[in-house]
């Protein structure tokens, strides 16, 4: 960390103290960039600014919003019609917790594609994994607060699915409703879970950047190849703070856009019916972004050896999120960007055209042909990351990499930096 | 200073000390694990369900006013409890079926106390959604009995499971006739 004078006395007194404006030059002012970094390099910062956003309406609505079965429904429908300006905090917050999935699952396909979950990124992978099951945790109980139609039967589908685990099972979901269904005592500790969880993702979010900015990592890029000095690099400030700032507007505006003109597109109209334990919906789906997972759990309806239909379900869900966490350990191709790797490159898109595909089957009812379709998805799902990966260890030959960061950069016309960069080519940093 | 005194190698007893403070070590280990595993249990136990909420666990239903062919729907610790005051030809066609022939082999005497009584927890036993059936215009699935929407799970007149994703048939709580007409669940 190169030590900075600050001019201001009291900056200086408190840095020698306690060194947190050095820290922040140092991370968000100096920290290299690589140059060559594209538009999918934003949805990291783009993800942060949801994040806080949920946590900012979240607490807004927290007091108002009433956690019991009896006034939970009419507390957020005073929240829309009352209280003052509740229907934008509440909209803000629905669309939020969207376009907050929508921003992480753009950051992790990114990833996916250049190979950024490769050495030296393993924990930092690893730890967005985390992040990302903490995120669903958090959405899933906040959907069960306004007690409506959906986030009863959700909350019931879900928590059953506990119940598959042998011997043990029904303990545990009665553990967790508080009960013997769910009810009072699963939505009290369902909104305290929602309150607190968030706080602890902006920890984990922490550690993520720390796994990040610590010495010898640094961001991935494009090309996939390491950084060779400072030609190959800009400073965070002022090139990524106003290019993320412009791709934070930009996405706002898409984002706002839903909330002011299609507040409910994304949601389902059943959650205006107020929660009924005795009466299920004929047709239960959760939210968008959990249908992918959602179509796996129901693609396993058969018995596989010992394992009834209901745990493989459970194990093939869980699963599809397991094989990402352990993904650094199964693509150990030693390229990382896809853009050198044509085989891989083919196999990317069909991953993602298969994860759009169960994203379609889970909103489906679990009928002919789509329990067909789901199942053949959910197969290549777990193909792709459990066959297709490690045989492309052996049989990709990548097509040849550039040198540097700078080289291909600056034939494409990178006039400003250009002197500096031909002064030194290949200089180490 | 203390620091050299612990940590000296080879100091005065090195050899005998070892064992004994591994010895140490191990046992405060130990009683550590269990005193966290003490202060956990409280919290971990006060998610359980609440001396209330056991409390409200029976309920009386007067089963009088039921048709022949009639259902109702009563809640029992928050769930829905299917009665049904069945038909002689229910009665019979749930009676017929070999046990061999089920998923989860029951004779339909081993669930109702009454023939013409069946009483059951109105759960699917796959993930918990309320089968339609109680009511005449409700889907009825292959099997006459229940049908529950979520994942297609296929129940007969006796609440068995036939055809579908849910491993067992709906459950019979435990209940008792208090006189000829009522029942306490519970
Ligand atoms: C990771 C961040 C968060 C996510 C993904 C998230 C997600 C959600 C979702 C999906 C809902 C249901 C919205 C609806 O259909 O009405 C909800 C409701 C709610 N959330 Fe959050 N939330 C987050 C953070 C927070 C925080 C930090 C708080 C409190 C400090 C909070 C308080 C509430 C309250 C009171 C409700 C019920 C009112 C309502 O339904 O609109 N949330 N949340
Ligand atoms: S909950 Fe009834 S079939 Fe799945």
């Amino acid at each position: 960390m190169t030590s900075v004078q600050w001019k201001n006395p009291v900056v200086r007194w408190v840095d020698s103290r306690f060194p947190v404006f050095s820290w922040l030059h140092h991370e968000y002012n100096e920290y290299p960039m690589p140059r060559n970094c594209n538009y999918l390099w934003s949805f990291g910062a783009i993800s942060m600014v949801m994040l806080v956003t949920m946590i900012l309406t979240g607490l807004f609505l927290a007091m108002h919003y009433t956690a019991s079965t009896t006034t939970a429904f009419t507390s957020v429908e005073r929240i829309m019609r009352d209280v003052n300006y509740g229907w934008l905090i509440r909209y803000v917050h629905m669309n939020g917790a969207s376009f907050f999935f929508i921003a992480v699952y753009i950051h992790i396909f990114r990833g996916l594609y250049y190979g950024s979950y490769k050495q030296p990124r393993e924990i930092l992978w690893m730890i967005g994994v985390v992040i990302m099951l903490l995120m669903m945790a958090t959405a899933f109980m906040g959907y069960v607060l306004p007690w409506g139609q959906m986030s009863f039967w959700g909350a019931t589908v879900i928590t059953n699915l506990f119940s598959a685990i042998p011997l043990v099972g029904e303990a545990i979901v009665t553990w967790l409703w508080g009960g013997f269904s769910v009810d009072n005592a699963t939505l009290n500790r369902f909104f305290a879970l929602h309150f607190v969880t968030p706080f602890v993702i902006f920890g984990v979010v922490v550690l993520h950047v720390a796994a990040l900015h610590a010495p010898g990592v640094g961001s991935n890029n494009p090309r996939g190849i390491d950084m060779k000095g400072p030609q190959d690099a800009v400073p965070f400030n002022p090139y990524m703070t106003v290019k993320d700032s412009f791709a934070i507007v930009l996405f706002l505006i898409v984002f706002l856009g839903f909330t002011f003109y299609v507040p409910n597109y994304l949601g389902h109209p059943d959650n205006y019916i107020p929660a009924n334990p005795l009466v299920t919906p004929p047709h239960i789906v959760p939210e968008w972004y959990f249908l992918p997972f959602y179509a796996i759990l129901r693609a396993i309806n058969f018995n596989v050896l010992f394992i009834d239909a209901k745990l493989g379900g459970v194990i093939a869900m869980f699963g599809a999120i397991a094989v990402l966490f352990v993904l650094p350990f199964i693509d150990r191709h030693p390229v990382r960007s896809a853009r050198y790797r044509p085989l891989y490159r083919k196999f990317f898109w069909i991953l993602v055209a298969n994860v759009i595909v169960l994203g379609w089957v889970g909103a489906k009812p679990a009928e002919q042909p789509y329990v067909a379709i789901g199942q053949v998805a959910t197969f290549w799902y777990f193909f792709h990351f459990l066959v297709i990966l490690p045989w492309l260890n052996f049989v990709e030959r990548p097509d040849p990499l550039p040198t540097s960061i700078a080289e291909p950069v600056l034939k494409g016309g990178g006039r400003l930096a250009a002197g500096a960069a031909t002064a030194k080519p290949m200089e180490k940093a | 200073m203390a620091e050299t005194v612990s940590s000296a190698p080879g100091g005065h007893g090195a050899h005998a000390g070892e064992t004994r403070r591994d010895f140490l070590y191990l046992a405060t280990a130990a009683a550590g694990a269990v005193g966290a595993a003490a202060v956990a249990w409280p919290f971990i136990a006060s998610m359980n369900p609440a001396a209330d909420t056991l409390a409200l666990a029976t309920i009386d239903v007067d089963l009088a006013a039921i048709q022949v062919g009639q259902s109702i729907t009563v809640t029992w610790r928050g769930k829905p409890v299917f009665i049904r005051h069945r038909t002689a030809e229910e009665i019979a066609t749930a009676r017929a079926v070999p046990v061999s022939d089920l998923k989860d082999p029951q004779t339909d005497e081993a669930r109702v106390q009454k023939a013409q009584w069946l009483v059951m927890v109105g759960i699917c036993t796959h993930l918990g959604c309320v089968p339609g059936g109680q009511k005449t215009s409700d889907v009825k699935g292959d099997y006459s009995g229940w049908f529950c929407p979520c994942h297609g799970s296929h129940y007969d007149t006796s609440g068995r499971i036939r055809k579908g994703p849910a491993p067992t048939n709906l459950l019979v709580p435990d209940y008792r006739f208090t006189n000829d007409t009522s029942i306490r669940i519970g």
